[in-house]
């Protein structure tokens, strides 16, 4: 049996696959669009990511499957929740971390964890998609605007507007109207940072924040975001480059623990 | 017992006998049944719409009537079968010769309000005194209940004399306490089925067993056969209990449920947790949609009339309490029911229930170091049910119970 661990995140909107070693440093990574086959992804995404760490695909002992296609990881050992992986993967990190907050492409969540980066409460959005990356999508595409420049574009923002909506679907309207009403495009997206903020900031309240918090997810990468964040909630964020890997590291950390012989939280979650 | 009840409202339709439309939550089954007035339950009429997979037919119909998509579902449902005159999935429920009501759900009003516009019909409602102590009972004896069970009983005559006039009958006492002693055997019948549910393992699944069970303790209260199926239950529960036997192969986590079920996935929401060995061993929906029979009343038939108003008070106040104060009732049961955690279920469109349950579990956590989980959906519109957000949430209050079974026999 091989001695390296592997978890795969397999998202809304991308894939995310984490290698680890023995030593439980990352060996490999990849990131790729989820697209319409999720198995797929999955694949390509493991594959991508032995590729990146030099490894063949017998040299992994124990793979698992977290995020929303966790039970499409086919060739997974055992599935776990991304809940319960990002608060692992960010406790790894970042080992005082107390709070995490997770901004993903379809859901927000806010999670409470304690110093082995257990679980102790969560807290995530509805059904609807208001207040996650998906409402940045939406308002990036409104202004025809790459999502990597929507970050570098709102922290030029001089007087941001409020967004009233929190719908994903009504923002793009009402982007529009505030552009029709002459206002600059960088205090528009501000606004609409802050109106995703504010959802979030109120999940994290929800569970209680405490410090450290640690800040996962795709949205990580949106320097705005996390300024807005931090001025919100008056206190750094723990960031990473690595953030948006933090599901998957926790899921090959996860994986460790089986190679290790240790047990994890997949018992109950339809491990095979 | 089911199908028979809705082919016996069939035929109250066609034969355009007096029927009450009445609510879980006080029916005065006791008195209507005395005058032998049928009663239907748009309660119950909506949600078997939902378990059958067409609730969102006649939720779209209402909307399309007007009715807003944040309106209780159990209501656009019903709005759209009275549209319909009267048919459903299980048959047709005969039109209304009055509506009774108490102020248990705020709901309640404004709906029955709806059925006095369409058809005209005198609607009583029932003020039902809150508790003066939050989140605990007043019994006979104490002074401002004695103040209460009057003004109950006052508004009791005043309901009976609506009744003689429909049915052109005058109140026999005598049918009344016969009603009245088949309520009380299946209201001690009841408790007892509750609490046998503290055993290990539980004998039933108070969200779909317990679901079952409440549908007869409301559409059958009061009559023979409806004692009769107690009492059976009874003995079933208990054969149970001396053998062991429980709804999930092996009942790895015991779990209590607040809140109304998801209907529109009644046994896939319930899968969710038994597939993980999760058993609900109580739900708060145990008490309050029994009408507060959990609390065993038994009335004391030499003196019906006061004694029906102090059931009322007792039970009514009870439905209500263990929504709006529910802490120190879960407090109190999470020992003796040996709970591994609570699951609160907010139904977006049902406010009475989802008002406060952010604090009643707030509170609870800070009563007893538990997991809980907070999950939302609805008890009728599918539209707002994501079983993949749900799984997903489910999953993790798991694999949290699990981290907390591991780390307790670590620590023994």
């Amino acid at each position: 049996m091989g001695i390296y661990s592997a978890g795969v995140d397999v998202g809304s909107t991308q894939t995310k696959a984490v290698v680890l070693g023995a030593d439980r440093r990352m060996v490999g990574r990849a990131l790729i669009d989820t697209g319409a086959n999720v198995v797929v992804a999955a694949e390509n995404a493991f594959r991508a990511a032995l590729a990146d760490a030099g490894l063949a695909e017998g040299d992994v002992g124990w793979v698992v499957g977290t995020g929303y296609g966790r039970y499409r990881v086919t060739f997974g050992d055992s599935q776990v929740t991304e809940i319960s992986c990002h608060a692992r993967g960010a406790a790894h990190m970042f080992p005082t971390t107390r709070s995490v907050l997770d901004m993903g492409g379809q859901d927000t969540k806010a999670i409470l964890v304690n110093e082995r980066g257990e679980v102790l409460d969560f807290c995530m959005n509805d059904k609807c998609a208001a207040g996650t990356g998906r409402f940045l999508g939406a308002a990036a595409a409104a202004l025809d605007i790459p999502l990597g420049e929507l970050g570098p574009t709102a922290l030029r923002a001089e007087r941001p507007v409020k967004i009233s909506t929190t719908c994903t679907v009504f923002a793009e309207s009402e982007v529009l109207a505030w552009l029709g009403r002459g206002k600059k495009i960088e205090d528009i997206l501000m606004g609409v940072h802050h109106s995703i903020a504010t959802r979030s900031v109120a999940l994290l309240r929800r569970v209680g924040v405490v410090n450290e918090i640690t800040f996962t997810g795709g949205v990580t990468r949106n320097r705005a975001m996390v300024a807005v964040l931090e001025k919100m909630l008056a206190t750094s964020l723990n960031v990473s480059e690595d953030s948006h890997f933090m599901g998957a590291l926790g899921a090959s950390l996860v994986a460790m623990d089986h190679l290790e012989g240790r047990h994890a939280a997949t018992a109950t979650a339809g491990g095979r | 017992m089911f199908r028979q009840w809705f082919a016996e409202l069939g035929q109250a339709a066609e034969a355009g006998a007096p029927a009450a439309y009445v609510f879980v939550m006080g029916s005065l089954a006791e008195i209507l049944r005395a005058f032998d007035i049928h009663m239907v339950f748009p309660e119950i009429t909506s949600l078997q719409m939902a378990v059958r997979g067409v609730a969102h037919d006649y939720l779209k119909e209402a909307e399309d009537y007007g009715y807003s998509p944040d309106i209780c579902g159990y209501v656009k449902a019903d709005v759209a079968l009275q549209l319909r005159g009267g048919e459903h999935p299980m048959g047709r429920v005969p039109r209304p010769s009055l509506a009774v009501l108490t102020n248990a759900c705020n709901t309640y009003i404004k709906w029955a309000e709806i059925w006095e516009r369409m058809y005209h019909i005198p609607v009583f409602t029932l003020d039902v005194p809150g508790t003066r102590t939050a989140g605990g009972q007043t019994w006979p004896g104490n002074p401002d209940f004695e103040t209460d069970r009057r003004y109950v009983e006052h508004q009791l005559r005043e309901l009976i004399v609506l009744c003689e006039t429909i049915t052109s009958r005058k109140l026999d006492i005598d049918r009344l306490r016969e009603v009245m002693h088949h309520t009380n055997e299946m209201s001690r019948c009841w408790r007892e089925v509750i609490r046998l549910n503290n055993n290990v393992p539980a004998p039933f699944n108070a969200l779909t067993d317990g679901t079952v069970y409440l549908g007869v303790i409301n559409a059958l209260r009061g009559t023979p056969e409806g004692a009769a199926y107690f009492r059976d239950l009874l003995e079933e529960v208990r054969y149970k209990v001396d053998h062991g036997l429980g709804p999930v192969a092996e009942e790895r986590f015991r779990l209590v449920y607040l809140g109304i079920p998801c209907y529109p996935i009644f046994r896939r929401f319930n899968d969710l947790f038994t597939g993980s060995g999760g058993n609900f061993v109580n739900s708060t929906y145990l008490w309050f949609a029994a009408g507060g029979a959990n609390c065993g009343f038994e009335y004391d038939l030499s003196r019906p009339l006061e004694s029906l108003a102090e059931g009322l008070l007792v039970a009514v106040r009870d439905a209500m309490d263990s929504m709006f104060f529910p802490v120190e009732s879960l407090v109190a049961m999470a020992d003796p029911y040996h709970v591994d955690g609570l699951v609160f279920h907010a139904s977006k469109s049902c406010r009475t229930t989802a008002t406060g349950m952010a604090d009643a579990r707030r509170a609870f956590m800070a009563a007893r170091d538990l997991p809980t989980l907070f999950i939302e959906s609805d008890m009728m519109d599918r539209r707002v049910v994501s079983e993949a957000q749900l799984k997903n949430r489910v999953d993790a209050f798991f694999e949290n119970l699990v981290t907390r079974r591991r780390q307790d026999l670590t620590e023994r």
